[in-house]
């Protein structure tokens, strides 16, 4: 790694540290930065100010860090994989694979009367958003075992996506009023309503998902070339694929069935990372992208709590242009 | 040395070459040419190992080793494979696109030793792009972008390089660029150069073999011998076309 890309590094993380300070200082109680780093450290400070640092804003902003993280590596690895710089985390239908999980079980099971059932209320929604991606993604998997192309696994999960979101809707259509509501809810994201013990279940997952990225990174460096090139370099490409999804659904299904869908964030950061450290090796543009995604999240997650917004919101008004940009720019980009 | 033994291959039930042995040697140019849907293409594919499912009886050796046997790193010792895929990747430097063709022989993150460096700048230097290392390959031309293919295929450093159509989107003057510069790998380094063309010119006055398919038959010699044979005129006859064996072209019919 040369000079240049260390001194971005150093900078970015800087930020990245700087934001997740400011995130914790803001909310709906005004907290000064002294008194949050005294709620950190152990200094002297109310119990209540410590409370809200640490049991609410800390949880929370380490939640973004990690989404933030987790979708943009998930980003990467799609736009590489499928060569298209349009591609996402949640372009293999995990998004609409979450949703029908949850909607199965907010909208769905009230309907067929079993909503009462304990398996049912252990699962909860984000089991069930889980659920629901890993089902989705599997098939996609068993699909692209057979099929060589990697364009039609990208048609074939936006079609599997648009039949998922036609049952949600025939779901919606039927459910209750207040089983509506909590499932528009769940679709606008929220970082907020995740608990410690959440966070001790959410971390090692996204940790194995993490360190699939780090296994993908030379695969993907051979992928840019595209798979036929990449198979005659040596790469098994089916292992490879494998090894993209499953990390893909670490990363990018459990954000979702914990946070909702977050948009834009995997589509955008990859591509804000690029131009950051002008580079397409994944050596350099997985650590750039969990940075990036990290304080990109941080960021909205600020302007959601000062204008009272959905996190989702932000991150659609941040990442549209973004995305705008680089498809005006950089039409070449596979 | 690619060696072909008793080799059938078949695209679903079309049988495209039954039964073939030949030789395409090494330190040799050998072109190979045949009508559209003749199967050169997917014989590359077959010969490379990326796709050897249409390979139905017989073997494709390649300096004697069996290439459907060959583990994915060792197949990527041992032939070199440069297509007309899409490789101006935005962002990705020359250099690090001729790195790639390291990747058979580096660790598994990628990490590059000083050998692997010298590896890759002696394939740019060999093939004349050294002075655009540094620059992103969407700023290439066809030309200098299939330059740097085949630098990355020289850095995997195999006995065999193929090439599928490397001429069909080269002017002219590239053309004959690149087949000086397939000639002068073949003589100096020694490697068995093989690649499919539609250009009967360049095949028949420009490389040391050509071969030729006559489904189901597959005939390999020198491009002199191929040009005098016959072979030719029967193959690409139409009722419009014909062609000229001295002047080694295609000319309409009176």
């Amino acid at each position: 790694m040369n000079r240049r890309a260390t001194t971005l590094f150093a900078a970015l993380s800087a930020a990245v540290a700087a934001l997740f300070v400011a995130d914790l200082a803001t909310g709906s109680v005004n907290i000064a930065a002294g008194d949050v780093w005294a709620a950190l450290t152990g200094g002297a400070c109310d119990t209540t100010t410590r409370d809200i640092i640490l049991k609410i804003r800390l949880v929370k902003a380490v939640m973004a860090v990690m989404a933030g993280a987790a979708l943009s590596i998930a980003g990467l690895q799609m736009q590489t994989l499928f060569r298209n710089p349009l591609a996402g985390p949640y372009v293999l239908g995990i998004s609409s694979g979450a949703s029908l999980g949850v909607a199965i079980f907010l909208l769905g099971a009230p309907l067929a009367g079993i909503a009462g059932s304990s398996l049912v209320r252990t699962l909860g929604t984000a089991g069930a958003a889980w659920l629901g991606s890993a089902a989705v993604l599997s098939l996609i998997m068993a699909v692209s075992r057979r099929i060589k192309d990697i364009m039609v696994i990208l048609i074939l999960g936006m079609m599997l996506g648009s039949a998922v979101t036609a049952v949600v809707e025939i779901l919606q259509y039927l459910g209750t009023e207040a089983a509506l509501k909590s499932f528009v809810v769940w679709t606008m994201g929220s970082l907020g309503d995740i608990t410690p013990q959440q966070l001790g279940v959410i971390a090692p997952v996204l940790a194995a998902g993490f360190a699939l990225a780090v296994a993908a990174v030379k695969p993907l460096n051979m992928l840019l070339l595209g798979e036929n090139y990449a198979r005659t370099m040596g790469l098994d490409t089916s292992h490879a694929r494998r090894t993209v999804f499953l990390s893909t659904v670490l990363l990018a299904g459990t954000v979702t069935a914990f946070c909702g869908p977050i948009g834009f964030v995997g589509l955008a950061v990859p591509h804000v990372a690029r131009m950051i450290f002008s580079t397409a090796d994944h050596r350099t543009l997985t650590l750039a992208s969990a940075l990036t995604g990290a304080a990109m999240l941080l960021v909205c997650d600020i302007v959601s709590k000062m204008l009272a917004l959905p996190v989702n919101t932000v991150t659609a008004l941040f990442g549209i242009p973004v995305v705008v940009l680089v498809v005006v720019r950089n039409r070449n980009m596979f | 040395m690619i060696e072909f033994r008793n080799l059938t291959l078949a695209y679903g039930d079309r049988r495209l070459l039954d039964g073939v042995s030949a030789v395409i040697p090494a330190g040799e140019v050998t072109a190979l040419v045949g009508r559209n849907g003749t199967g050169k293409s997917t014989l590359l594919r077959a010969v490379a190992g990326t796709d050897s499912r249409t390979v139905t009886a017989g073997q494709i050796l390649i300096d004697g080793r069996d290439a459907s046997r060959l583990a994915p790193m060792q197949r990527a010792r041992t032939v070199a494979v440069v297509t007309t895929d899409k490789c101006r990747v935005a962002n990705l430097r020359v250099e690090d696109a001729v790195a790639l063709g390291r990747s058979p022989y580096t660790n598994w993150i990628g990490r590059m030793q000083r050998d692997d460096r010298d590896t890759v700048r002696s394939s740019l230097e060999t093939v004349g792009m050294e002075s655009f290392a540094a620059k992103s390959m969407d700023s290439l031309s066809d030309g200098e972008a299939q330059r740097v293919m085949i630098a990355r295929a020289l850095a995997q450093q195999t006995p065999a390089i193929l090439l599928d159509e490397p001429t069909a989107f080269l002017d002219m003057p590239g053309r004959y660029e690149l087949c000086s510069l397939l000639r002068r790998l073949a003589r100096d380094e020694g490697k068995c150069i093989f690649f499919s063309t539609h250009e009967l010119d360049i095949a028949l006055s420009l490389c040391d073999r050509t071969a030729i398919i006559d489904t189901p038959a597959l005939h390999v010699a020198p491009s002199a011998e191929i040009a005098r044979s016959g072979l030719v005129e029967r193959l690409f006859r139409s009722d419009s076309v014909s062609f000229d064996p001295a002047t080694l072209g295609i000319r309409f019919k009176k």
